[in-house]
């Protein structure tokens, strides 16, 4: 546990990509199994141990620390693990640490109850560093900089063989990986993935921005406003994938009998929703409702048959990586999608269809389709490069995204609350409002969302001292400013809410422009931000 | 009779000794300031008398010409100097003596007598040996006037050895680059080049422009900082294997391109936090402070034990709640213009 506690603190503190691979990288080479795969596991996906949740951390601390001290304490650090580490206190004579192996079985054997015995026993065991680590690890997510690719991209390195690769097998693994650590630094036979339905990274896109593409070599396709998704089959089991690799599988049990062949299939999921068959127009598809009807179904472990009659879900397919156990990421987009329509004969048109290719005669006619998109469904429009092979994670100057503009309206910084990870100790998630009627004749200000990006550093600096110097009233953590600076809010869209006194809720909104110059009652009202609902 | 130390004021810009109309490191200009140390946001210019160490008036004339003749020959910022353990006599039959702090060269507990009451203002303290500046004292009284810097459980510095061996061990595993310190250019930086050299590390150390007229101050109070060189009138290979001292706010500037792959490291208390040393992209975090940690702040307070503590500056909720917990006096003072400074 010392060595991968050191090998955390290093990695903290550094900045240099390199120097990151450089020392997951070493220890991967220098230390054992088991205890390498462990922390292989914790660096990249993480560990998810059932008994050992952030409040258990917190009400082990209680028990040890006055409360109140707790909280302040934790409120500074803006870190329950670190700040666990910090305050336990420690035996005089702690007996000898563990090894990562020992502490992985002791949390995997804890439950709800027994954590609150074994857990301070294991943490008596190890200095403030060790603990930090052991916390960051039991509580999955470590937040020290390090992504699950450059983790991947470390082992790659440190025993010599490619990345890709060992994307490929990752999905079909588990941790502590005996197999993909005999195949990689022992040299013994790879993985066999062929009858497992396992997750391939997916290929993402770069913002456009300023960029211009020529349409002789790039083609057009509607960015669809759901989630993306992977449908894999594979020795006759069927699984579906998120973005991020998650198995969702059980939330959309529909999907997992509609597809009669082995394939891996890129797509948007959607649902069918009170849009259901009409809209259709010679543009776009239609049939889809918008992403506020699909999250009612997101994150659900299971599924009623209401939902299921309601809110259908079907795929837009947009790539096909693997047809019939035959590999296609290796061709080009063009042979990629006469593959993919060819297949649409063998799929149900009740769970399928195909992300049609928008038509445009130049650059300029594709941004004045964009901009007449005002369907729910559409985020944007995805520019694909037409001899572009399936490549895992985001390659320039293959695949684009240009989103639709977002809507802005003014709104009032209400409440102010400090950050976590990097931003720990500033005031950096904002709640703001608007106002319910006339300002000037008494109105109120109503909360309407909250935004934790879209300002630079030196802005974030400029809106925590404003809030220090005009705060009103604290609640925990969280400080009531005077309500006098606007902020120009950008969101995606906006859609009726119960869960909020202003009966609204925003997607994605983010702080555009912070307007010091800009007098309170110059904000924008509910009514407003009311008539830009679209669903 | 007046009421028990009515004669004693906080206000939100300092402590207002008000028979002597004098006060204790305002924040703004006042006719008669008592100043406990040299650091800005307790020493300001522009007071017409200010009563403090000769060290503490150095700094002060260094920085904002306190004592200074003007053109005309006149001083119109007046120095009072008084030494440790000396007493002066204000107006309003207020005495005011002077103990030291040990945060930073010529700092000081300043000791308020009237009407057979006592109080002390510490002004910033710490309990650890330093070589640059005399051992804080324990001075008993009825009211102590603390800062709460540090003032959270989680805050306990470590020996400051194992911070230069940390830093010392970062050199040698690294011959052709440097170590960047940054350290706050009064009493840190001086600081840790003295502990520098009593663990053994003779070696030139290289400076920033901004350190030098203050390591001169240091070394002509007779603080031995060993051989300084500036880093402006050097090349890159000079620096290799060599330590650099820079303020904190020079370690990711334009300036330290010049260095050779410096290593950023920082001294303060505030390394403690991860979060804190990553938001300075610091790769060495050396936990070094000037204040008094937690537990010096809690033995401080039962080792005075006074009628009543107040708490200037810093976390002073959670030491408020350490004082209720253990059934003490105390209140915060809502002071403005300390600020949690590079320590």
């Amino acid at each position: 546990m010392e060595e991968f506690a050191a090998l955390i603190d290093a990695l903290v503190y550094t900045r240099s990509r390199n120097e990151k691979l450089r020392l997951i990288a070493e220890y991967l080479r220098a230390t054992p199994d088991p205890d390498r795969g462990w922390a292989l596991a914790a660096l990249s996906d993480g560990l998810d141990f059932p008994a050992v949740k952030s409040s258990t951390i917190r009400n082990l601390l209680k028990d040890r620390v006055d409360p109140v001290l707790w909280t302040l304490s934790r409120d500074f650090v803006g870190d329950t693990a670190e700040t666990a580490s910090l305050l336990w206190p420690a035996p005089e004579h702690p007996p000898s640490p563990p090894t990562v192996g020992e502490a992985v079985e002791l949390l995997e054997g804890m439950n709800r109850k027994s954590v609150f015995v074994d857990l301070p026993k294991l943490l008596d065991r190890l200095d403030a560093s060790g603990r930090y680590a052991l916390l960051k690890l039991a509580t999955g997510g470590m937040r020290i900089g390090v992504s699950s690719r450059l983790a991947k991209t470390a082992f790659a390195q440190a025993f010599d063989v490619s990345v890709e690769e060992v994307e490929e097998y990752w999905h079909g693994l588990a941790p502590p990986f005996p197999e993909l650590f005999a195949w990689a630094a022992e040299g013994q036979a790879p993985p066999d993935m062929a009858n497992l339905p396992t997750f391939r990274p997916f290929m993402l896109a770069h913002p456009l921005e300023e960029t211009v593409v020529d349409l002789a070599d790039y083609v057009a396709e509607w960015k669809w406003d759901g989630i993306r998704v992977q449908l894999v089959r594979a020795g006759d089991e069927t699984k579906l994938f998120s973005r991020s690799g998650d198995d969702i599988s059980a939330t959309f049990p529909e999907l997992l009998d509609v597809l009669p062949f082995p394939a891996v299939l890129d797509g948007e999921l959607l649902v069918r929703g009170s849009h259901q068959g009409g809209e259709a127009n010679d543009v776009t598809q239609g049939g889809a409702a918008s992403f506020n009807a699909l999250q009612q179904r997101l994150g659900r472990k299971t599924v009623s048959k209401k939902m299921l009659a309601e809110a259908p879900a079907f795929v837009r397919l947009y790539d096909a990586l693997l047809i019939d156990g035959e590999d296609l990421r290796a061709l080009p987009w063009t042979e990629r999608r006469k593959r993919l329509e060819a297949l649409m004969a063998r799929l149900p048109d009740t769970h399928f269809d195909l992300s049609r290719v928008v038509e445009a005669r130049d650059f300029d006619h594709l941004a004045e389709i964009r901009e007449g998109s005002r369907d729910d469904a559409i985020e944007g429009l995805m520019l694909k490069r037409k001899d572009s092979p399936y490549i895992a994670g985001r390659r320039v100057r293959y695949w684009y995204k240009w989103k639709r503009d977002p809507l802005l309206v003014d709104c009032v910084l209400m409440y102010a609350q400090r950050g976590s990870g990097k931003r720990s100790s500033f005031y950096s998630d904002y709640t703001f409002g608007c106002w319910d009627g006339d300002p000037d004749k008494g109105a109120e200000l109503l909360p309407v969302g909250k935004a934790y990006s879209g300002f630079t550093d030196e802005e974030l600096k400029k809106l925590d001292r404003h809030v220090r110097q005009n705060t009103v009233n604290r609640f925990g953590p969280v400080r009531e400013t005077d309500k006098s600076l606007v902020f120009e809010v950008a969101f995606d869209s906006v859609h009726e809410s119960k869960r909020h006194k202003s009966g609204l809720a925003m997607r994605f909104p983010r702080i555009h422009r912070i307007r010091w110059d800009k007098p309170v009652h110059e904000a924008d009202r509910i009514e407003a931000l009311k008539a830009l609902i679209r669903d | 009779m007046p009421a028990p130390f009515s004669w004693i004021r906080p206000e939100p810009w300092g402590i207002h000794v008000v028979p002597a109309d004098a006060w204790v490191d305002p924040s703004r200009p006042v006719e008669r300031a008592l100043v406990t140390h040299g650091h800005a946001d307790h020493a300001r210019g522009g007071h017409g008398q200010t009563v403090a160490t000769p060290e503490t008036l150095a700094i002060m004339e260094l920085r904002y010409r306190t004592g200074a003749q003007d053109e005309a020959g006149e001083i119109p910022h007046k120095a009072v100097p008084v030494e440790y353990g000396e007493s002066i006599t204000l107006p309003g039959d207020v005495q005011a003596t002077y103990f030291p702090a040990g945060h930073v060269l010529g700092s000081a507990q300043i000791l308020l007598e009237h009407a057979g009451e006592r109080i002390v203002c510490t002004g910033d303290y710490k309990r650890r040996a330093d070589p640059t500046c005399p051992q804080f004292e324990v001075v008993p009284c009825d009211i102590f006037i603390t800062e709460a810097t540090f003032g959270l459980p989680l805050f306990t510095h470590p020996p400051i050895a194992e911070e230069m061996a940390k830093l010392l061990d970062r050199l040698a595993a690294h011959p052709d680059r440097c170590v960047l310190v940054g350290a706050y250019a009064l009493g840190k930086a001086q600081r840790v080049i003295a502990e520098l050299r009593a663990a053994g590390h003779h070696d030139p150390i290289y400076l920033h422009g901004a350190m030098e007229k203050m390591c001169r101050l240091y070394e002509e109070h007779g603080v031995d900082l060993g051989e300084l060189r500036l880093v402006s009138d050097h090349t890159k290979d000079d620096m290799r294997g060599s330590v650099v001292v820079s303020p904190p706010g020079a370690l990711n500037d334009r300036w330290s391109r010049r260095l050779p792959e410096p290593i950023t490291a920082m001294a303060s208390g505030w390394m403690r936090v991860r979060q804190r040393a990553r938001q300075r992209n610091v790769e060495l975090p050396l936990i070094i402070s000037d204040h008094a940690d937690w537990g010096e702040l809690t033995r401080t307070i039962e080792e005075v034990d006074p009628v009543e503590t107040w708490i200037t500056h810093g976390r002073e909720d959670a030491l408020l709640r350490w004082c209720q917990l253990h059934q003490r006096r105390a209140r915060a003072l809502a002071m403005v213009g300390y600020e949690d400074e590079d320590d």
